[in-house]
């Protein structure tokens, strides 16, 4: 076997005229044909033996029991640190309840006396505009208040406003944890060496795996929806955070230490301020991924907007679940543009006004306050003012279910025939297949793949995941995912791609593509399970629709770049030789894009398996299902079990895909 | 010239980057050490046995091209950067001895650096970042912008105080940079290539400014560039560097007249002489009628041609005292200017 670095050997070609690289590939597959195919004898490479099975679930489960019910550090216990850390979130999450949503009570349940009323939805909107104004004037400001308006003028007021309470909670939570875990990463190398791996498998374990011990450890309810919301959302800002920091230029730390700061005045009034322009692309992903989290922290008790779609999507009831959806939405819109805004601003501040007077210092927080008591006192007068008057309220919800109903009347057959043959002809000889596959095999092939590709510690992690999966008896589930993952990300792929290609090389169209996929982007993952249940009913091929149309952005983006980086004097050559335009795309341009557009399906891979996990939603059997199934039953240990599976799958074909992206690049000698 | 006390010495400092550098240095004699050395333990010279003083009062002068080390050794001098070995001097105190207390003490009070890319806070306005010395060490806030305000109105920022660094353009930014590491009155003061990213017209202007300031402040300088002209321009004294390594030291004359090898040549070659050589070098002995014109002994030839009109067959050199201290003969100017 050739060294697997040694690309010139593997481009001659060997004695049958194959490109040599390929004769090891070619052994290897025919090997585990033999296998798959003449194995039958061995029992145990197809269905790993149950008595070999790694009680990794039961561990778990009785390491979280051991942990709640008898941990202990010296001066207090596992449960004390966990109601102390519920206690911190539960203050200031009642507090921005009771002022939006529910007003400040007395006494309990049903019993209790409002002796305060929440702000009105007048107040809200105002306060909300007059910010918008203040970041980014007069368009920003409209933009929002249409977007609030709208929650009003759908009757979403209510849930939208718990909804914010416990996003005005998290996110600063998410900022400053994750900037403090960023600051620690930046100054002490092994605390960034602990903390990368831990990141990694963050970002790669399906949300719901972690939710299962939250609620284990927590309770069912918004503090742990809040707890869940924050892990979620904080590894983008701790990301962030280091390399915003180590991007502040060295001049400024050599600043920092000549002039004799201390180690805290060089960390909060040297490297902090210096790096806010970076810092405050990590707010904006965490507001963002707080909002993405709302209906998924639903199933442990946010309550809210998320409840509402999340109940809906229960019941079937496309047209509250839409219009629940598109609360968020708006939600979203909201406050991605204002934390975008203030971004910006705070770029370019105009200096400290030195006149005294309390509202010439502050105008818009005078403004605000009077507003907001204004419109306090008025709404004693004016119901009106106080609660959107539920008469004016408009509803969509039934349109919606009309739609349905028009299309399912007058298109049942015809969707439903469609369904019926992709299933038929795709998904299920597919499925069968992998089911049919020898684990043992598949973990072999995957070693070598990894051998081939980056070299023996790949293969051993590859190889070694592999196992663990099967190891942990989650193979036949994790085929199920790997299966719908496969062909969603196919599909997402040859349309994607072509669309890419196209956007590619025409400036109008890719700026019409970018506000489509940013605008997907920012949509959270649970809207679009709801067209593609109301036209599809449940199953696989739904969920297949809607992994497809949530894991094409990163398709298309990749590919657009990629096609767009390709030195443009490589191009003039082509040209200048007498090529075609087919030629140039086929010979010159996909394959010099083609690192980044490995890049753009890993992306792809893994946008498609944390939607899937969703999925979980409308009945599909795999690992989400298993992680969901824990959920409901608050089983830590299998939940975490299946979702380790997942988040295995993701970097077996990450650390794949990378490597072989790696290889390619250095072939087509672009490093 | 000045003869007092050095105010910062630096023997046989060397710096090298890449792990084991140390160890490495101590094996052998440091003065045998040759690049090749260094290349073969995977080493980099970024600054190799340097030795210098810099006098009290006086304009020290680094130049050497990019990657040369400058900014390494500017770095070791104020212990920004901690060389690998060596001794470095401050008023006879030993840095490299002091501990991280002390050394914030001595920078706080007694240092101040001016940075090639400015370098000044952007969420602080021109005010704040010339007081931010100040504040850090926990000088009340009226004192501060008192000092503040006197030290932009010496760069002549006045009436910008309130604006934002990113409102500047490059020549004000570095204004408020000098202005800034003048705000604690330091009594050595670092500059590191501070008008390289300027354009050369502003680099002019900045030039003539800092001669203008060094003329009201007498601080103690040690200013880097890669700008032979630069160097010629401010020096009392140049030191040359290539590879890490002091070619030469000496003042702008010594090396336009004496470059100590081919390297250093390379740079006088294009010099004009008589913009480098001073009055005082080639004055003769006043013989007969006193002169009727005179210039400083400090004053360039090219200086004082102008004084040569057709009466003139020779110009006087003072001292700052206004003593005549000799003459000097047209031939001799014409023959200055006749080198090129
Ligand atoms: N932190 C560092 N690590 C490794 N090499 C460095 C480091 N800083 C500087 N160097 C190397 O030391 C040499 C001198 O650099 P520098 O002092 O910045 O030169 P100059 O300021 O004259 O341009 C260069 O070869 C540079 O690559
Ligand atoms: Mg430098």
């Amino acid at each position: 076997m050739t060294a697997p670095a040694n690309s010139s050997v593997e481009a001659a070609a060997g004695p049958i005229g194959l490109p040599r690289g390929l004769i090891p590939w070619i052994v290897a597959a025919g090997a585990f044909i033999v296998l798959w195919r003449f194995g039958g004898a061995y029992d145990w490479a197809f269905e790993y033996p149950s008595a070999a099975i790694i009680p990794a679930g039961r561990w778990i489960g009785d390491f979280m029991k051991w942990l709640v019910n008898e941990a202990h550090f010296g001066l207090f216990s596992f449960k004390d640190l966990t109601r102390f850390i519920a206690a911190l979130i539960d203050l200031p999450y009642r507090c921005a309840l009771s002022l939006l949503a529910t007003g400040f009570l007395k006494g309990q349940g049903s019993g209790a006396v409002q002796i305060l009323p929440p702000l009105s939805w007048v107040a809200v909107t105002a306060t909300i505009g007059l910010i918008g104004f203040h970041a980014g004037g007069r368009r920003l400001a409209t933009l929002v208040v249409l977007c609030f308006g709208f929650l009003a003028a759908f009757g979403q007021w209510q849930s939208a406003m718990a909804t914010l309470a416990s996003i005005l909670v998290a996110v600063p939570i998410g900022v400053i944890g994750g900037l403090l875990l960023g600051i620690a990463a930046y100054r002490w190398h092994w605390f960034e060496r602990a903390l990368t791996p831990v990141l990694d498998l963050m970002q790669t374990i399906p949300v719901f795996a972690y939710l299962v011990p939250i609620l284990f450890l927590f309770g069912f309810g918004p503090t742990a929806a809040v707890v869940a919301t924050v892990i979620y959302a904080m590894p983008p800002m701790t990301r962030i955070a280091t390399l915003a920091l180590r991007a502040v230029p060295s001049d400024t730390l050599d600043l920092g230490r000549m002039i004799g700061c201390t180690r805290r005045q060089m960390t909060w009034r040297v490297l902090v301020p210096s790096a806010k322009d970076s810092l405050m692309v990590g707010v904006n992903q965490v507001i963002m991924l707080s909002l993405n989290m709302v209906i998924i922290a639903s199933m442990i008790g946010a309550g809210g907007l998320g409840f509402d779609v999340l109940a809906a999507l229960r019941r079937l009831d496309i047209g509250a679940g839409l219009e629940a959806g598109l609360a968020i939405v708006a939600l979203a819109i909201a406050l991605d543009r204002l934390s975008q805004a203030s971004a910006a601003r705070a770029g370019t501040m105009t200096p400290p006004a030195v006149s005294t007077s309390l509202p010439a210092r502050h105008p818009y927080i005078v403004a605000a306050l009077v507003m907001i008591v204004l419109a306090g006192v008025a709404g004693l007068a004016m119901p009106a003012l106080q609660t959107y008057p539920p008469a004016l309220q408009l509803s969509t919800g039934s349109f919606w279910s009309n739609v349905v109903g028009w299309i399912n009347v007058n298109y049942f057959d015809t969707l439903e025939a469609a369904k019926n043959a992709v299933l038929l002809n795709i998904l299920v000889p597919l499925k069968r297949l992998l089911l049919g596959l020898p684990w043992a095999g598949v973990t072999a092939l995957l070693a070598f793949a990894g051998y081939r590709l980056g070299g023996l510690r790949l293969a051993m992690l590859t190889g070694a995941l592999a196992f663990l999966i099967a190891a942990t008896g989650q193979w036949e589930k994790a085929m199920i995912t790997v299966y719908l993952c496969g062909i969603s990300v196919v599909l997402a792929c040859l349309i994607g791609v072509p669309i890419g290609i196209a956007a590619a090389q025409r400036d109008r169209l890719w700026n019409w593509v970018q506000v489509i996929i940013d605008t997907l982007q920012t949509l959270p993952s649970f809207v679009y399970l709801m067209p593609a249940v109301m036209l599809f009913r449940v199953g696989d091929f739904t969920a297949m629709i809607a992994v497809v149309a949530y894991a094409i952005s990163p398709a298309i983006r990749y590919t657009v770049h990629g096609l767009r980086k390709v030195d443009p004097r490589l191009i003039e050559a082509g040209t200048a030789m007498g090529c075609t335009q087919w030629q140039l795309l086929t010979r010159i341009k996909i394959k010099l894009a083609l690192p980044e557009i490995m890049l753009g399906l890993n992306q792809t891979i893994m946008f498609a398996l944390s939607m899937l996990v969703i999925t979980a939603l409308v009945g599909t059997r795999d690992l989400g299902q298993e992680v969901y199934i824990a959920l409901t039953k608050a089983d830590t240990g299998r939940g975490l079990v299946a979702g380790l599976a997942v988040a295995f799958i993701a970097i077996i074909a990450d650390r794949l895909i990378s490597a072989g992206a790696a290889r390619t690049k250095a072939r087509l000698g672009l490093e | 010239m000045n003869d007092s006390q050095p105010k910062l010495v630096c023997r046989n400092v060397w710096k090298l980057f890449g792990s084991g550098a140390r160890d490495f240095l101590r094996a052998r004699e440091p003065a045998s050490v040759t690049g090749d050395d260094l290349v073969k333990a995977g080493l980099v010279g970024a600054v190799r046995n340097v030795n210098l003083e810099v006098r009290d009062g006086e304009i020290f002068v680094i130049m050497g091209l990019s990657g040369s080390g400058k900014s390494t050794l500017v770095r070791c001098l104020s212990r920004l950067v901690e060389p690998t070995s060596g001794e470095i001097l401050f008023n006879g105190e030993n840095l490299l001895a002091a501990d991280e207390a002390r050394m914030i003490e001595i920078r706080r009070h007694q240092m101040g650096m001016v940075f090639q890319q400015f370098a000044l806070l952007p969420h602080l306005t021109v005010l704040a970042n010339v007081a931010f010395p100040l504040e850090v060490q926990g000088v009340k806030r009226q004192k501060r912008e008192q000092l503040a305000r006197r030290m932009v109105e010496l760069v002549g920022l006045s009436g910008k105080e309130g604006v934002f660094p990113r409102e500047l353009s490059g020549g004000q930014q570095q204004r408020v940079g000098i202005a800034r590491s003048l705000a604690v009155e330091p009594e050595l003061w670092f500059l590191d290539e501070p008008f390289s990213a300027l354009d050369p017209l502003i680099r002019r202007e900045m030039q003539d400014e800092f001669i203008r300031l060094q003329s009201v402040l007498n601080k103690t300088i040690v200013f880097i560039t890669h700008d032979f002209d630069e160097a010629i321009r401010l020096a009392d004294r140049i030191a040359i560097m290539k590879d890490g390594a002091v070619v030469q030291i000496g003042t702008p004359e010594d090396i336009v007249l004496a470059p100590a090898t081919d390297y250093v040549a390379e740079f006088t070659r294009n010099v004009p002489k008589a913009k480098v050589i001073k009055a005082q070098s080639i004055m003769k002995p006043v013989q007969g009628a006193q002169p009727k014109t005179s210039v400083p002994a400090r004053a360039t030839v090219s200086e004082a041609v102008a004084l040569f009109d057709g009466s003139n067959e020779c110009v006087g050199v003072i001292d700052e005292a206004g003593n005549m201290l000799g003459q000097l003969l047209r031939t001799d100017v014409v023959d200055v200017l006749m080198r090129g």
